[in-house]
Order: structure tokens, then sequence, then C-alpha cells
């Protein structure tokens, strides 16, 4: 009875012109007044980000990466990463400093909510490859999870990759930060990422997964991005504890 | 299927109380042995075609997944006119007209009715004798109704009482034969898997002379308004679930459900079937049903013999 087209995959939910813009508003009003409610901030990009995929698309099949990407589809979570064989790896690499992330934040990459509104499969999975590779973003630049931080990061995402849903939490994000933070915010870290959007090479082609023994140096250098001009601060140093286990792991 | 046809004339169920029915128009009396077939194997979850006994425990996960939200997504999904629609009814019904009542609130869930017929006994009738009995077949949702009456003056009082139970089988140790003089089911017995057996219990645990009544949703008359009312229920309220409760899956049970329900002549036959007395097959004054805002929710009637 309902004409409505048939799911193009799994969890996909078919909206119309009308529902997609219903949805749209009603995630934006249900993310601002809760930012918690990972699923609306999920459906406004979704809902939002027709514009931008196709050119993240193109971007991703213009590369060979890329393209090895479209076709593998890889996902991110703790089946398909092995924790443990990154930790094994030397320091200095984009394994070890993703996984020493992941211990230091806490952060788990399970965390990702699945896509549902996106009427393309192929641009529901790049929009699913951006929310997963987040955390790389993360590791890439050592930034911790705090608001100020993502936030700068946002700014980065929404100048690099386009998405309305990142431009408005950039914009819209720095009015829940105060006085210094802001300030560090403006001045420091938005200028900065403002000019590696815009010359480092489409993140969103990187496949991460063959990356993980890359020295970091050298990945930085061959992806185009620089370290911010100040270090991010961390707001716990490792704990006693922490330190120990390292030590006794090394001994 | 029609049984006896009753000498009396009718005089017509208006909009009368329903307790002050004495001649009401009649039509088929009980003809239960005649309609007791084989219960099928399969029933309806929304548009789904589930097994008779998985469709009970399908109904207690969305009720359990909806009752923290159920108010606020009532309000929202029908822009506050289920109230409008709750008022009617009980007003309509006039409890304490004729002194206080046993009644009996199914499917009572977050206590909706419950509360609108104390309040109404009291308010109107200075009834404070009147006693509420809320059933509801998912605790969470009779937890529910049982935080809002802490907020009332009937908590902790004779007038209000709470039990889990199945409406297609109330105990008799607990719903004793012949007990109650009103017995309410409002936007409650779409869910129930087997609506024969609802109205079988409803019509045992009634005093003779007691009143059946059921508010539920129905589709509405009028072909363009119901395709309105079709876009709307489709497109908008499973958004509405998934906005506001993190939940699409229910609401679209919800809108499903509606659907799959017996139009109002075929369910106020089954409410004769069970042995009411109802108006005629029409809508409105002297009928066995009153629609509702252009018949999105229907008031059916009846009364035991």
């Amino acid at each position: 009875r309902r004409h409505r087209s048939a799911p193009a995959y799994p969890g996909h939910i078919p909206l119309n012109t009308l529902e997609n813009a219903f949805l749209a508003v009603g995630s934006g009003i249900a993310a601002l007044l809760n930012p918690r409610r990972g699923d609306m901030v999920a459906a406004l990009g979704e809902t939002t980000g027709h514009c931008a995929l196709p050119g993240l698309l193109d971007q991703m099949l213009s590369s060979p990466e890329g393209r090895r990407v479209l076709k593998d589809r890889p996902r991110v979570n703790t089946h398909t990463i092995s924790l443990d064989a990154l930790r094994a790896l030397p320091d200095n690499t984009f394994g070890k400093t993703y996984v020493n992330w992941l211990d230091r934040t806490g952060v788990t990459p399970d965390t990702r909510t699945p896509v549902h509104y996106i009427a393309d499969p192929e641009q529901a999975y790049v929009m699913q490859r951006y929310r997963e590779c987040h955390d790389f973003y993360h590791a890439l630049f050592g930034f911790p999870v705090s608001v100020q931080y993502e936030l700068a990061l946002k700014a980065f995402e929404a100048l690099h990759f386009g998405l309305p849903m990142a431009y408005f939490s950039a914009l819209l994000g720095p009015l829940r930060v105060k006085g210094e933070q802001r300030l560090m915010l403006v001045r420091d870290y938005v200028p900065w990422a403002m000019r590696v959007a815009a010359e480092c090479k489409p993140l969103i082609s990187v496949y991460w997964e063959e990356r993980w023994g890359q020295d970091m140096a050298e990945m930085k250098a061959e992806l185009g991005v620089w370290d911010p001009p100040v270090q991010a601060k961390w707001g716990k140093r490792l704990t006693e504890a922490d330190k120990e286990a390292v030590r006794a792991k090394a001994a | 299927m029609n049984g006896l046809k009753c000498a009396l004339r009718s005089r017509g169920l208006s909009r009368r109380p329903a307790s002050l029915l004495a001649g009401p128009s009649c039509q088929s009396l009980h003809t239960t042995q005649s309609r007791r077939q084989e219960e099928p194997a399969t029933t309806h979850f929304g548009f789904k075609t589930v097994g008779t006994t998985e469709k009970e425990p399908m109904v207690q996960s969305v009720f359990s997944n909806v009752a923290s939200k159920y108010d606020i997504m009532n309000d929202a999904m029908s822009l506050y006119t289920h109230r409008l629609w709750k008022d009617d009814f009980v007003s309509s019904l006039d409890p304490g007209r004729k002194g206080p009542l046993n009644c009996l609130d199914v499917a009572g869930g977050t206590g909706d009715i419950a509360l609108r017929i104390l309040d109404h006994a009291r308010e109107k009738y200075a009834d404070r004798e009147t006693k509420v009995t809320m059933v509801d077949l998912n605790p969470e949702m009779l937890q529910e109704g049982r935080t809002r009456f802490k907020k009332t003056m009937y908590h902790n009082t004779p007038q209000i009482d709470f039990h889990v139970a199945n409406a297609q089988a109330l105990p008799e140790d607990i719903f004793p034969s012949n007990s109650a003089d009103l017995y309410t089911i409002a936007f409650g017995i779409r869910n129930c898997t087997s609506i024969p057996e609802v109205l079988e219990s409803a019509y045992r645990v009634l005093k003779p002379g007691g009143v059946f009544a059921c508010l539920e949703f129905s589709m509405p008359t009028n072909a363009i308004f119901r395709r309105v009312y079709d876009e709307y229920s489709f497109s908008i309220i499973p958004l509405l679930g998934t906005i506001l409760a993190s939940d699409r899956e229910s609401y679209q049970y919800l809108v499903e459900s509606i659907r799959k329900f017996p139009s109002q002549p075929d369910f106020a036959q089954m409410i004769r079937d069970a042995g009411f007395m109802t108006g005629e097959d029409k809508d409105g004054d002297g009928g066995a049903w009153r629609g509702l805002f252009g018949g999105i929710a229907s008031i059916h009637t009846g009364v035991k013999v």
C-alpha cells in the first residue's frame, strides 16, 4: 500500500523529500537541545549530507587508494581491528599512536551510529566511513576529546569535507564554550584548521587500515598535514598506575 | 450470525450518559456458541503476520520501550487532541451521576482515564466513593500510572488500585463476576491478541446493567481526509518517534495496528457477539459508536443485559 521505495541496504529507512526535511529540522532542534543525542546528530548529518557526499565519493574514486577503500568497504570497530596487534607496534607508528589515543581517552571504536537515511548505498558507505574515521583524525593531530578540541576538529572537518553537519557544529559549538577556551579556539586552532583543510590530501580516500605501521612524521608529510601551532593540552596526565603498567610491559 | 431480533422499539442511545440506558435499541443477542471457531494460528502485529502466541510479548516490548515517553509522544502526535478525546469520553460516561461506581479501567497504563473518572465524580457530584481499579498487562506502564497518581489526592486511598493482568483473562479471584459498574478501555484493545476474549472477560466482570465503553482509533470515513490522515500517520508519526523517543519501530507498529483494527460496524458486531446490547449500526445519536474528529477515534459502548 505504501508506495515507498524499498530499502537499498540493511538499516536503510527511505524518506521522501518532505520527510527528509522534517527529520532534518526535528533532529536539528533535538541535537541543539541535547547534544548527547548521538542518533539525532547522526540523523541531522545524513539528512543534510546529500550536497557534499557526491563530491566526497568523487574524491575517493579519483585516487587508487580511495578506490581500494570503496571496493573493500572496511569498517572500523573492535571486530575488524585488533587493538592488541596495534599495541605491539613501535611507538612512532600510526597504529601505536591510535591505540595509545584510544587507551588514554577511554574511547572505543564501537560507538558509531549506523547510517539510515541516505538513499544511495555507496554514499551511505562514504558517510559511514567519515563517521568511523573521526577518531583517526583525533589521533593524527593528537587532540583529546574535550569540547574545544572537538570543535577545532569539527572546523577542520567542515572545511575539508564540506559536510553541512560539520559546519553546524563548528559554527554553533563555540557558543557553548567560554572565554579563554573560545579565544584559544579562534586564535590558535581555527586559522590552522583552515590552512590544513585547504592544503592536505583528501583524507576521505586514505586507507588507514593499510597504514598501521607507517611512521607518523612520514604519514603527515605524505598527507600534507602538520601539527597545530599550540600543543593540545590533555586533561589528565598518565596516572602513576598507568606509568607503572607501561614500565611493567616494557620490562 | 443474526440472533433473535428484539421486539422493543428503540429509544436510541442518545448522548445521555450510558448509565441511564433503560431501553436501548437492541440487535443480536448471545450467539457465542455458534461463533466459537478454531483460533487462527496467526494474527497481525501491525502489518506483519506473527504467531498468535508471539504477539503478546511483542506488544509488551513496544510498551516497555515507550512507557517513559508515552504521554509526551501522545501530546506530540495528536497535537494534544488525545486529551480532548479522553475528556469527551469520560464526560459522556458521566460517572457518579447515579451514585458511586465500581470502575474497571483496563489497559489503563499511565492513568489518563482513571484520573479523569475520579476527578469527574469528585468535581461534579462530590463523589469520593467511586473506585477505579486500573489494570494493565505491562508493569512499566502501570508504574508510570502509579507515579502519576502519587501526584494526586487519590494516592493511598481506596479510590484507586493497580493490578497487572491480562485483559483477555481477568483472574476471577481479583475480578469477580458481576462486580463492575463501568468497564473502560481506551486505546488499548487493538493491542490485544484476541478481541473477542477481551469482550467476554469484560462481559463477565460487569454487573447486569453495567456499561462497556471503548475509546479506540478508527479510520476516517471521508476519503480525502483519510488520505491526509494516512500521509500524516505513515510519514510524520514514525519520525516523531525517532526524534522524541529514539524509537521508530514502536511508532511504526502503532500506525499499522490502527489500520488492522476492525471497522466500526465490525467492532460493534463483535461487542454484540459477546452479549452486550448496543445502539444501532450507525455513528452518532442512537448509534453503537460515536466518531470523534472525523472518525480518527471512536467511542463504542454496550450494556450488559
